[in-house]
């Protein structure tokens, strides 16, 4: 199981790649917050297989637990303060 | 039975990973950024949930499990309540969803 998990996050390593282009590229500011989290989401799911992988579950968990909270605060927030103005482009 | 449960969460581990697959694919190929947030609901939820789930399978009944299960609860309230929260503060800055070039505009 521990190579699956190891060839499973390298995958996904790679697949971080396609929201990395649309930060980086995104037309306007919510593609790239969109991008963000998309990236955030990846790197949670990333990080509980490095957990099984190293057999260090505990100490990974509860880094995605707290990954998981500040990706929803930090989208909204940030959404808050788009919205407070007018242009947002 | 152990087996039979491995098989299960590696299924599961695989159809997550798909998905994500899918739903990064969608965010570079869509049009526009309403669109988008449609593929991006794909690798939120869906895939994310699946890829927990598995590994909470192959965990079996302890705390980690619990924790695992926890993280899939507060994604599957949070994700779409971000979304949501995207797309409306793009609405009210003024983006209009996109159309394609011969169709007329839709009636508001």
């Amino acid at each position: 199981m521990e190579s699956l998990y190891t060839s499973l996050a390298a995958f996904l390593a790679l697949i971080l790649l396609p929201p990395l282009y649309r930060v980086l590229r995104g037309p306007t500011v919510f593609d790239r917050l969109l991008g963000a989290s998309v990236a955030g989401s990846k790197t949670i799911v990333i990080s509980c297989l490095f957990g099984y992988a190293y057999g260090r579950i505990e100490m990974f968990l509860d880094i995605a637990l707290g990954y998981a909270i500040l990706n929803f605060v930090g989208a909204v927030a940030i959404e808050k303060y788009f919205t407070s103005r007018e242009a947002a482009r | 039975m152990n087996t039979m449960g491995d098989l299960a969460a590696a299924l599961l581990l695989g159809a997550g990973v798909l998905f994500m697959l899918v739903g990064s694919l969608g965010l570079v190929r869509l049009p526009d950024f309403f669109s988008r947030t449609h593929a991006s609901g794909k690798v939120d939820s869906v895939g994310m949930m699946l890829c927990l789930g598995g590994l909470a399978l192959y965990e079996g009944p302890t705390l980690t499990a619990l924790k695992l299960i926890l993280v899939i609860a507060f994604v599957a309230v949070s994700s779409p309540v971000a979304a949501h929260a995207l797309a409306r503060a793009a609405r009210r800055s003024g983006l209009r969803p996109w159309k394609a070039p011969g169709e007329e505009d839709a009636p508001r």
